[in-house]
């Protein structure tokens, strides 16, 4: 729009919207360069907006990367905007989304796959530490509890104890001392000349203050556990930067940090359970390929994995053009009713629809072995889950397949098979030389990207029969597994997510999906270059 | 023409941008405002998100603070971890107790401490679930487990053994009464959870038990001979045997199955009474059989547990409201009067016995139940185990399938 209002004023090279101008001026021009302006400015002025927005928690968190990222983002959106170099006007928006949703997700996989990111390793070193000090945290044995309220003195916090007797006591870092003047009432402190105390919302509003408030005594420090208890405690575990380990103080006990594994290892080799974030460099990597778990059974899945792609991208295309051209003729009658039909299953959500479908597969209770009168384990046999996986998938997806077929059949002019048919080529000859070829030149990319997305269905495959069936002799890897259902389960079917290894695999799958899709697209070009 | 637009352009923008820092401006003093009065956050799962909500906000009104139950209906666990990493953690969370392990490792819960007499108010499985690595992660407030619920129109007494439970099945399958012999859901992955009572009884176990009382991930049950014993007997059960274990039933189907009344058992947790109730069965809750002349049938035993958040904002609240208010035997009574799980509070159990057969009788079938392990390890028993629990009842042998789990198992554990 903002190109659309400087064209009237200004003398600048042609342009498609140039028609519009060269009418000469009338009144609507002026009335849209307002609006553009208007437009342009609201625009402009939202950006701001919402880069101040965003500008805020930034600075909060202290993100200074991400905020140099988006003032330059801003800097780049009004230099553009307001200096109008043209191509980038409509380039700049496609650019930012793709570095925004394309490049940085793949960026951070693949960052993440270099580390040992995962469950039980998520957080830094200082987290870990802390959180394996508070785990250790327990009474000391035979202590007193006491009954807490929070009060101040002046600015400063202090603890009032009522011990089960009734005695009140005053703690704060100094230490505990009886505090004689303060009035107990159901055991608890209510009232002491000289402090005020605290509600819940209040104290819970210095809940940092309280965490860290620790009253020294003979046996440990005295903490509050809540706003109303308080109890004598002593951290059982502790880190010793001088040996970089942790120490179990009961048992003199010790786990010396492991910095390429992000964990604290004792001398028998077993771990904390709290670990931190490490670079672990190309260990992911490594594990993928000599893993006997993953690379034994890799090139029977890769074989299905392709098979299935193949079988689900090929038999989709073939349902749909033969539904295509059979729809095609002007000859059929309700063709708009038929498409709506033939459409239908694209329009349901898959997600919901695969569950059906693994219902209707169910070897006692399915429909499909209701109807047919059969008794076939479905989803207990390789043979029969792989076809019934397929099958699925075909239902699925041949409506997309339709709809693009009927839209290349309706650019193929027809004088071209009229003309075939003149040269008295049979319907069969005329489609296999003549329509085939002028849609495949149209179709080849489509197929192309429907065969990587077939590579990685992950739904198809886990919605139905979740790899399965598994041979007896091994539940890691099943007859219906793609690839990618099959490393899910052993990046995520563990002892926890590990992120940084579904990275590692993912980058694997991402470079044999490349690798496919590259050559296809070199063959793809040659075909065009035949046939154009 | 080209200034005049650029100078209207940055007036406009200059004007926005003002609105932009007051509108910025006022969220951060509600921020602040927020923040002196409290604002605890608890996330729960969608059922007890209703259940829970009119009392915490009670809490909030009696305490001076602003209470808010936030539902999330999928992945809590998960989602939890990823928010704490994130500095977004609630103030608590509800939920399972076997999460234990898995957060604590993540550095996402706080243990929390119980006086002795509050410790001994819960009933000693209820404890035993809430500890781990001898602190207590949670407070426990519900107790849920498997039981055989039974059709008492088709089958009117109890079965002693699974063989019996057996016998009556086919027995109401030649007179055409029912097609199932029992609804114990297997699916063509099969299901730990489901056949654990079975497998205990049969002589099977999944960890040894360390001097403290913890699960002992290195010893691992299913590598051991009697794991084969096991399977043997379960597979007498299976497709090739019985037939009273199907892979056929699916956690889809299972209810289903038993409220259409095409079997008189299944084997359940209080969560398919519902149902039950609604197909208008009349049905009598008893403990799950175990086989003549084996062990016990041990089900497995989840607490819900209320955790509190490393990485929350308003800890001093959270733990308030953990360990001083959901403790309390007219919130446990309340919590259950909303949704009928039996109360991990002997004294709130107490109430509710006289009017709920049902609590009890699940109760009383998961007495000897093993509690459910909440070690992390425990995430790499579940689906071997279940895989091979699905081949042994489709008819495979179990001396090759099941130490084929056992070494999935330990490559996973490590």
């Amino acid at each position: 729009m903002g190109k659309r209002d400087t064209g009237a004023v200004e003398t600048r090279p042609p342009r498609p919207h140039r028609a519009s101008a060269s009418r000469g001026p009338d009144p609507s021009d002026r009335s849209l360069t307002t609006g553009g302006l208007i437009a342009k400015t609201l625009m402009l002025g939202l950006v701001t907006a919402f880069a101040i927005w965003a500008a805020f928690p930034l600075i909060d968190a202290g993100s200074w990367g991400w905020l140099a990222g988006e003032i330059v983002v801003v800097v780049v959106v009004f230099v553009v905007y307001l200096r109008r170099p043209l191509p980038m006007k409509y380039l700049l928006p496609g650019t930012l989304l793709l570095l925004a949703f394309q490049v940085a997700p793949v960026l951070y996989t693949m960052s993440t796959a270099f580390t040992n990111f995962g469950d039980g390793h998520r957080g830094d070193k200082r987290e870990a530490i802390v959180s394996i000090q508070t785990s250790s945290v327990t009474q000391v044995e035979g202590s007193t509890e006491y009954t807490l309220s929070v009060a101040t003195r002046g600015d400063a916090l202090v603890f009032l104890l009522a011990d089960p007797d009734g005695a009140a006591y005053l703690a704060d870092r100094d230490g505990v001392r009886a505090l004689p003047a303060a009035t107990v009432d159901g055991g608890r402190v209510t009232a002491a000349p000289g402090y005020t105390l605290l509600n819940l919302g209040q104290v819970n509003a210095r809940s940092q203050e309280i965490g860290d408030l620790r009253v020294p005594t003979d046996g440990g420090v005295i903490i509050a556990s809540g706003a109303t208890r308080a109890f004598e405690a002593k951290a059982n575990r502790g880190y010793d930067a001088g040996c970089d380990c942790i120490i179990e103080i009961d048992t003199g006990r010790r786990w010396t940090a492991d910095n390429h594994i992000g964990s604290f290892v004792d001398a028998a080799g077993e771990r904390l359970p709290q670990g931190w974030r490490v670079n672990v460099g190309l260990d992911n990597f490594q594990a993928v390929l000599t893993d006997p778990d993953i690379s034994r059974p890799f090139l029977r899945t890769l074989v299905w994995n392709l098979g299935f792609a193949l079988a689900s991208t090929f038999g989709t295309f073939a349902i749909g053009l033969l539904c295509a051209l059979a729809l095609h003729s002007d000859r059929v009658r309700g063709r708009k009713l038929y498409r709506a039909l033939l459409v239908l299953p694209y329009a349901m959500p898959s997600f919901a629809m695969l569950l059906v479908w693994r219902d209707m597969f169910n070897a006692d209770f399915g429909l499909i072995n209701r109807l047919l009168s059969m008794h076939v384990d479905w989803f207990g046999q390789p043979w029969t889950a792989r076809a019934a996986a397929i099958a699925v998938q075909l239902w699925l997806g041949y409506p997309y397949m339709f709809l693009v077929a009927t839209g290349a059949l309706q650019a193929i002019p027809r004088e071209m098979t009229e003309a075939s048919a003149v040269d008295g080529a049979s319907p069969w000859q005329s489609f296999r030389r003549v329509t085939l070829p002028l849609l495949l030149v149209a179709l080849s990319p489509l197929l192309i990207s429907s065969f990587a997305y077939n590579f990685n269905n992950f739904n198809a495959v886990y919605l139905t029969t979740e790899g399965g069936p598994f041979p007896a002799d091994n539940p890691s890897v099943g007859a219906t597994d793609l690839l990618i259902t099959y490393t899910y389960r052993l990046a995520f079917g563990g002892a926890g997510a590990q992120y940084g290894f579904a990275a590692a695999v993912s980058i694997y799958i991402f470079t044999i999906v490349a690798v496919i899709s590259a050559v296809s697209f070199r063959r793809t070009r040659k075909q065009e270059e035949v046939y154009s | 023409m080209r200034i005049r637009t650029a100078g209207v352009t940055a007036a406009i923008t200059l004007t926005l941008l003002a609105s932009a820092c007051g509108g910025s401006d006022d969220t951060a003093t509600n921020d602040a405002s927020a923040r002196t009065d409290g604002n605890l956050v608890i996330w729960a799962d969608d059922k007890r998100t209703e259940a829970l909500r009119p009392f915490a906000e009670q809490f909030g009104t009696d305490n001076g603070l602003t209470v808010e139950v936030q539902a999330v209906s999928k992945d809590l666990q998960t989602n939890f971890v990823t928010a704490s990493q994130s500095g977004k953690a609630p103030d608590v969370v509800v939920g399972a107790h076997d999460w234990i392990g898995n957060l604590v490792q993540n550095g996402a819960i706080d243990p929390v401490q119980l006086s002795a007499a509050q410790q001994q108010a819960f009933s000693d499985l209820a404890m035993q679930g809430v500890s781990y690595n001898g602190q207590i992660y949670g407070i426990p407030y519900a107790i849920e487990n498997l039981a055989l619920i039974r059709n008492t129109e088709l089958a009117p007494t109890a079965p002693a053994t699974i063989e019996d439970l057996v016998a009556t099945g086919q027995r109401l399958g030649t007179a055409g009464k029912t097609s199932e012999i029992m609804a114990l859901q297997v699916g063509e992955n099969g299901d730990a959870y489901h056949i654990y009572p079975l497998y205990t009884s049969a002589g099977g176990s999944l960890f040894g038990v360390k001097d403290n009382g913890d699960y002992d991930p290195k010893d691992l049950g299913v590598a051991k001979p009697e794991a084969v014993e096991a399977f043997k007997k379960i597979a007498a059960l299976g497709e090739k045997g019985a037939g009273a274990l199907k892979r056929s039933i699916t956690p889809e189907n299972a209810i289903a199955t038993f409220t259409s009344k095409k079997t008189a058992f299944l084997v359940s947790g209080p969560w398919a009474l519902t149902d039950v109730k609604k197909a208008g069965i009349t049905y009598e809750v008893t403990p799950v059989p175990g086989f003549a002349g084996g062990s016990v049938a041990r089900p497995f035993v989840g607490v819900q547990t209320f955790y509190v958040a490393t990485k929350g904002q308003n800890k001093v609240a959270a733990q308030e409201f953990v360990t001083n208010y959901v403790t309390r035997t007219d919130l446990a009574k309340a919590l259950y009067d909303a949704e009928p799980r039996p109360p991990a509070l002997t004294a709130a159990l107490d109430q509710v016995a006289s009017s709920d057969p049902d609590a009890m009788a699940f109760l009383e079938a998961g007495k000897d139940g093993t509690i459910l392990p909440a070690i992390p390890e425990m995430a790499a028993i579940w689906d071997p185990f279940g895989k091979a629990e699905a081949a042994v009842i489709g008819g495979a042998d179990p001396a090759t399938a099941i130490p084929a789990a056992a070494t999935a198992i330990s490559d996973k554990i490590k």
